[in-house]
């Protein structure tokens, strides 16, 4: 298991490394000379030269990589420059919501997808079943803008049960939670129920009828371990993309995500602010398959003992 | 010694795309306490779908048992309700299945898996089940007991976890264990080993056993009586060493023409003409019949009873009806 775990850690390695090249490349990519890009549109000629200086642009491009992490590795990401704070000080505050948004919205999606999965396959074909799985086709086939103001339309305008956006309590997050979870919840129930359906015709199943255990623990014990190996992937994709920003959501509801501080970035050429939240989304992603691997070998002992 | 087991007409049905397979068609037969009762045909002919019906396992849909009746211990269990079938299963009644490589839970660790049945059905505290499990595996003989019982089936081999499923459906000491072709998929020396320790378990803790098999060989070294299914019903009964000596019905005595002997120079085995009949579409009277040698004027007419040809010795056929009525 130790094993196991460093080899998926090491394996991260190359990993990183790729997405800081990948950062790092951004601003010498885009066509012009960084250093005016850095200053904006009406800099004048000696804003442009000490800024070139000041960023360490008049180097070679090893030496500027090099600079690069040795500052991200203390995880300094250098200054906004739009409204001039450090990104690390922006990325902390946006990250922190988006975390929180993306643990609810997890929560509900895996909740309701694994009882609505395990119920689809137990009764097949069924009343419910068919229920489930005409709501699934919606849930996947929704766009989140559309779903997130028709839920606002519903909830917070009509019933006044939730406000319509902004954050500051836990009620402004059920809304936002509701709309990013609804695609997921669909996907995690159709593979729950596809899972569940091969597993249950297994012979320990039959194995486990004939040595008299309730049904109830045949179910969510003997079958359900087995049917999660497969739905752990689509957990983690699921919350992978979750964390790394919700824009349509964070939008529809205007709240302050990661999401929206890349794609705000991105419209103003605040280029520390791109690179930053770039490298903290990449690595945010890679850290949650490594959690998928780790899960992996929690629910399936062939893994942890390979 | 009383009787534990008794099967009457029992019929089981399975309903698909508007056809009938009528799997069981009217079985009956009985197993003393004690005694292993071997059940032999081909693939197909109703074996495990007896076995299944015994435990009312038999997933519905597409299956159903629909009539006949089951005593065990006296009680009808095809009376029982959900709970009271669930209390036998495993701790009265416990099944082998042929599957030794599937039939183990791949994400639980086999100790784990003997004591949740343990607890559930003697009402012992985990660590007092956890020295049953301890004490069953070493009596199945699995060295390094305490070592297999924290481990996964995947690491097991084949013959080795057939011996826990022997140690983990014996654990409750069942009145009566259903060994559903438990040899099968095993290597011919694994089987050995495996008959050997399913007979010195069955003299321990006096089990009754009912053997399913299409092997012969198996039959002959395990089993005290045998029936002889063909086509969803019971042809022939009888003592082991009678039905080996005298076969009676025209089937057995196929089946028996088709085994190999060394003490015999034959150039090709003996083959019983034709196919086995659709369970959805059977023939009329005896099922044997179009296939059948001896076949004469009653034998398409009607399906013929039981006729005891000596005592013990029951065949359904009516070359033995000696002027017995056909009720």
């Amino acid at each position: 298991m130790g094993r196991y775990i460093l080899k998926r850690v090491l394996m991260l390695l190359p990993v990183l490394l790729g997405v800081s090249l990948v950062s790092f490349s951004l601003l010498h990519m885009v066509p012009g000379d960084p250093a005016e890009l850095l200053a904006g549109e009406e800099a004048n000629p000696e804003f442009i030269q000490a800024l070139r200086k000041e960023y360490g642009l008049d180097q070679p491009l090893y030496i500027q990589y090099f600079h690069f992490i040795s500052h991200v590795v203390r995880l300094d990401f250098g200054i906004s420059i739009r409204n001039r704070q450090p990104v690390i000080k922006l990325l902390k505050e946006r990250f922190l919501f988006t975390l929180q948004l993306s643990f609810l919205s997890i929560l509900i999606a895996g909740l309701i997808g694994l009882v609505a999965g395990v119920i689809s396959a137990t009764k097949q074909y069924s009343f419910f079943d068919n229920m489930s799985m005409i709501g699934a086709l919606f849930g996947v086939s929704m766009p989140i803008f559309w779903f997130g103001l028709l839920l606002m339309l519903v909830f917070s305008v009509h019933l006044r049960w939730f406000p319509a956006g902004g954050k500051g309590t836990a009620l402004h997050l059920i809304l936002p939670a509701i709309a990013l979870g609804a695609a997921s919840s669909a996907v995690i129930a159709r593979m729950t129920r596809a899972s569940m359906l091969e597993v249950i015709r297994q012979d320990y199943i039959r194995t486990a009828r004939a040595n008299g255990l309730r049904e109830f623990i045949i179910i969510y014990k003997h079958a359900l371990k087995n049917a999660m190996i497969p739905v752990i992937t689509v957990f983690g994709l699921e919350f992978g993309y979750m964390l790394g920003g919700a824009v349509l959501t964070e939008t529809v509801f205007s709240l302050p995500g990661v999401g929206r501080l890349m794609v705000e970035g991105i419209f103003q050429r605040d280029y520390p602010v791109v690179q930053g939240s770039m490298l903290l989304v990449a690595t945010t992603f890679v850290l949650v398959n490594l959690l998928t691997d780790i899960a992996y070998a929690f629910f399936d002992p062939k893994i942890r003992y390979e | 010694m009383g009787t534990l087991l008794r099967i009457k007409n029992l019929k089981t049905h399975f309903f698909s795309a508007g056809r009938v397979i009528r799997a069981l068609d009217g079985v009956s037969f009985q197993i003393e306490e004690g005694e292993v009762f071997g059940l032999v045909g081909e693939t197909g002919c109703g074996k495990s779908v007896t076995a299944l019906s015994i435990l009312r396992l038999i997933p519905f849909p597409p299956g159903k048992i629909i009539g006949g009746e089951i005593h065990f211990k006296g009680k009808d269990l095809l009376h029982l309700d959900e709970d009271e079938m669930r209390s036998i299963r495993g701790k009265e009644i416990s099944m082998i299945f042929q599957e030794p490589m599937t039939s183990l839970n791949p994400v639980f660790r086999i100790g784990d898996q003997m004591v949740e049945v343990i607890v559930l059905h003697q009402r012992l505290d985990r660590s007092r089940a956890s020295r049953k499990v301890l004490e069953m595996l070493q009596r199945v003989h699995i060295p390094d007991a305490d070592r297999v019982m924290n481990q996964y089936p995947h690491q097991l081999s084949g013959g080795m976890r057939q011996r826990v499923m022997i140690a983990m459906e014996l654990s409750c000491h069942p009145l009566l264990l259903i060994a559903d072709e438990p040899t099968t998929a095993l290597d011919v020396t694994i089987q050995a080993q495996i008959l050997r320790i399913i007979k010195e378990m069955k003299n321990e803790l006096q089990t009754s056993i009912l053997l399913i098999t299409h092997d012969l060989g198996v039959i002959a070294e395990m089993c005290d009586r045998v029936a002889v299914m063909y086509a969803g019903s019971i042809v022939e009964e009888a003592g082991v060493e009678e039905i080996f000596e005298s076969p009676g019905h025209p089937y057995t005595q196929g089946l028996w023409g088709a085994i190999p002997r060394v003490d015999q120079e034959r150039e090709t085995l003996s083959v019983i003409p034709g196919m086995v009949p659709d369970l959805s579409q059977l023939p009329p009277g005896c099922k044997f019949h179009p296939r059948c040698p001896y076949r004469f004027a009653p034998c398409d007419q009607s399906t013929p009873p039981l006729f005891q040809i000596s005592p013990g010795h029951l065949a359904s056929c009516y070359l033995y009806s000696k002027g017995e009525t056909d009720g």
